[in-house]
C-alpha cells in the first residue's frame, strides 16, 4: 500500500479514526479493570485496618468526623468481635506538619483509648530518616519509643525534647512531632466523638422517658 | 500566604528538575551555554502556564463531568502537542523577534516531561485555577533557576582539567548531583 | 545487521540510557531501588514493543503530516492501558512509581524509536527493536536502582548485603541519582571503547 497523501480530508479522517479506535479500546479496557481497581483500593484499606487492630469479626459502617483543629475530616472504621462487642476503632488520620508536608496514617485504638497499632499510608519523608517512622514507634523492644499499648490520656504524646514521653526518631524530630500530632488528632477526635455520642444517647434516652 | 508557600515549595524545596526529576532532557541538552538556557526557560514558562490553564479547564469541565478521567493522559498530551504547534504559528506571525529567540526550543517542548508533569500534578494536588497558575509559574522559575545555574557551572567546566573518563555527560551529571545536594539544604523550609 | 544484533544493540552498544541518553527523567526519578527500576523498565518495554508493532502496521496509511500526532495517540493509549492494568493488579508498584507512569508518554525513547525505526521497518524487525531497546532500558534502570539501593541501604532487591546502618543515605536521595548515573556512564563509555 502506498503512503497516503497529506490532503486535508486524508489527514482529518486518519486522525479521527486513530483517535476513535484508541478511545474505543481504552473504554473497553477501562470497563474491564474498573472493578479490580476499586477492589485493589479496598483491599489496601482493609489490610491497613486489620494490621492496626486486634483480631475482629466484622467491620461496622465507616463514618467521617471533622477534627476540632483541622479542615479535613478523619475517617473512622469501628470493628466488632463475635459478640457484637466493640473491639477497637481504626482511624484514618493525617498531619500537615511533616518534614515534607502531608503524612496520612491509619491508627488503631482500643475502646479504652490505648493505641493498638498504626500503619503509615502516605508520606514524602526522607528515606532512611523520617521514613523510619513506619517501624520506629512500634518497636516493642524499646519501650521509650514504642507507643503501642499506651494511651494519650496517660502518656504524654510529645517527643522527649518537648517534655513528652516518647523518644523521637534519631535526627528526625520534625517527622516525629508530626507523627505524634497525627496520632493525637485521631485520639482527640475519637474521644470528642464518643462524648458527643454519649450525650446524644442520653438525650434520646431522656427523650424516651419523658 | 498559601501562594507564597506554593511558590517557595516549587522553586526551592521540591525543585522540579533537581528534586522531582522532571525536564531532565532539556536540563542536560541545552545547558551548555547560558544564552540558550535563558531562551529555553522563556519557552517553557510560556507553554507551561498556558498548558496548565487549558488542561485544568479540560479536566474540570470535560473529563470529570463525563467520568472520563482515565483518558487524562491521552487528552493532556494531545493538548500540549497542539498547543506547542499553535504557539509556534502564532509567535511566527505576531512577534517574529520572540519567535527567533524561542523558536528552536518550541518543538523540543512537546517531549519535555516537566510540562505534562506539572499539568498532572496540578490535578493531583487538587489546586484551583489560580493556584494552578501560580504553581505553573513557580515551577517554570524553578526550572529556569536550575537550568541557568547549571549552564553557568558547565561553562566553567569547559575550562577545567577533567579526568579523561569523566569528560562530557558523566561530569555534567556529577555536577548536577552536587547542585541537587545544595538544593537539599532547602528541604524542610515549608 | 542481522536480527540478533538488532536485538542485542540495546544492551550496551546503543543502550538508550547510558549511550543515547534518552528517557532520563524516569531513569533518575524512580531508581531509588532495584525493584522500582525493574518495574518501570518493564512497563516501558511493554509500551515500546507494542507501539513499535502498531506503528509499523499502520505506517503506510498515515499521511506524513499527521504522523507525529497519530503516533502520540497510539503511545498515549498504550500508556493508559499500562496505567489501568497496573492500578488493578500491582497497586503497590503503581503507588511507588507514581507520576512517572503517565510520563512514559513523553519518554523520548518511545517516540524516538517509533519515528526513527518502526516507521521505516517491517513488523518483525520493529518488534525485535522495541523489545531489545526496552530490555536495554530495563537493564539500565535495574542496574542503577540496584547500585543506589546497595550504596544507600546495603540491600539489593530487598536482600540485605550489609547492615543498613552503614548505608550512605545520600545515594537513595535525589543527588545520589545524578552521581551514580554519572559514574555508571563513565564506566560504560570505558567498556564501549575497549
Amino acid at each position: 500500500m502506498a503512503q497516503k497523501e497529506s490532503t486535508f480530508t486524508n489527514m482529518t479522517v486518519t486522525l479521527f479514526l486513530v483517535t476513535l479506535i484508541a478511545a474505543t479500546i481504552l473504554g473497553f479496557i477501562h470497563d474491564l479493570t474498573k472493578e479490580d481497581i476499586a477492589l485493589a483500593k479496598m483491599k489496601a484499606q482493609k489490610e491497613a485496618i486489620e494490621s492496626v487492630l486486634p483480631a475482629f469479626e466484622n467491620l461496622g459502617d465507616s463514618y467521617k468526623v471533622l477534627p476540632a483543629d483541622g479542615a479535613d475530616s478523619l475517617e473512622f472504621f469501628p470493628a466488632y468481635g463475635a459478640d457484637e462487642q466493640l473491639v477497637g476503632v481504626a482511624v484514618k488520620t493525617y498531619t500537615k506538619n511533616g518534614f515534607s508536608g502531608l503524612i496520612t496514617l491509619m491508627a488503631g485504638f482500643s475502646p479504652d483509648g490505648a493505641v493498638t497499632g498504626y500503619e503509615i499510608l502516605e508520606h514524602k519523608e526522607t528515606p532512611g530518616l523520617g521514613a523510619k517512622m513506619d517501624k520506629w514507634f512500634k518497636d516493642e523492644s524499646k519501650p521509650k519509643q514504642n507507643i503501642i499499648g499506651k494511651s494519650p490520656a496517660t502518656t504524654k504524646f510529645e517527643v522527649s525534647k518537648d517534655g513528652g514521653e516518647v523518644d523521637a526518631i534519631t535526627a528526625s524530630t520534625i517527622t516525629s512531632r508530626a507523627f505524634l500530632d497525627a496520632v493525637k488528632r485521631a485520639y482527640n477526635t475519637y474521644n470528642q466523638n464518643q462524648e458527643l455520642e454519649k450525650t446524644a444517647d442520653n438525650q434520646t434516652k431522656e427523650g424516651g422517658q419523658s | 500566604m498559601e501562594y507564597i508557600f506554593i511558590i517557595i515549595a516549587a522553586i526551592f524545596v521540591n525543585n522540579i528538575v533537581l528534586n522531582q526529576f522532571l525536564g531532565i532532557c532539556p536540563f542536560l541538552g541545552v545547558s551548555k551555554k547560558l544564552s540558550t538556557a535563558v531562551g529555553m526557560t522563556g519557552a517553557v514558562t510560556f507553554v507551561m502556564v498556558i498548558a496548565t490553564i487549558v488542561t485544568y479547564l479540560i479536566q474540570n469541565y470535560i473529563l470529570n463531568p463525563l467520568n472520563l478521567v482515565f483518558l487524562q493522559t491521552i487528552f493532556f498530551i494531545l493538548v500540549i502537542a497542539s498547543l506547542v504547534q499553535l504557539v509556534e504559528i502564532i509567535l511566527k506571525k505576531v512577534s517574529p523577534s520572540l519567535y527567533q529567540a524561542l523558536g528552536v526550543f518550541l518543538p523540543l517542548i512537546t517531549t519535555n516531561c516537566a510540562i505534562l508533569g506539572v499539568a498532572i500534578l496540578t490535578y493531583q494536588k487538587e489546586f484551583n485555577l489560580m493556584e494552578g497558575v501560580v504553581f505553573a509559574i513557580a515551577n517554570a522559575i524553578g526550572f529556569g533557576l536550575a537550568l541557568v545555574l547549571f549552564a553557568g557551572l558547565r561553562e566553567h567546566l569547559d575550562l577545567m582539567n577533567i579526568p579523561k573518563g569523566l569528560k562530557g555527560t558523566p561530569i555534567a551529571l556529577i555536577v548536577a548531583g552536587i547542585l541537587a545536594m545544595a538544593f537539599m539544604g532547602f528541604s524542610g523550609l515549608v | 545487521m542481522n536480527q540478533m544484533q538488532n536485538f542485542t544493540k540495546g544492551f550496551i552498544k546503543e543502550n538508550p540510557v547510558f549511550v543515547l541518553l534518552l528517557g532520563m527523567c524516569p531513569t533518575l526519578g524512580v531508581t531509588s531501588s532495584a525493584i522500582n527500576g525493574l518495574g518501570m523498565g518493564l512497563a516501558t518495554t511493554f509500551v515500546l514493543l507494542m507501539s513499535n508493532i502498531v506503528i509499523s502496521v499502520i505506517k503506510n496509511v498515515i499521511p506524513s503530516k499527521v504522523k507525529i500526532p497519530s503516533f502520540i495517540v497510539v503511545i498515549a493509549s498504550l500508556v493508559t492501558v499500562v496505567e489501568l492494568v497496573m492500578q488493578a493488579y500491582l497497586p503497590a508498584l503503581y503507588k511507588s512509581l507514581g507520576l512517572f507512569i503517565p510520563l512514559i508518554v513523553v519518554n523520548c525513547i518511545v517516540l524516538g524509536r517509533a519515528e526513527a525505526f518502526a516507521s521505516k521497518n517491517t513488523i518483525a524487525t520493529s518488534a525485535i527493536d522495541g523489545l531489545g531497546m526496552g530490555l536495554g532500558f530495563s537493564f539500565a534502570l535495574t542496574l542503577l536502582g540496584a547500585a543506589r539501593e546497595f550504596l544507600g541501604s546495603g540491600k539489593i532487591f530487598n536482600l540485605t548485603i550489609f547492615p543498613e546502618d552503614y548505608g550512605m543515605l545520600l545515594f537513595v536521595l535525589a543527588p545520589g541519582a545524578f552521581l551514580v548515573l554519572g559514574y555508571l556512564i563513565a564506566i560504560i563509555n570505558r567498556l564501549n571503547k575497549a
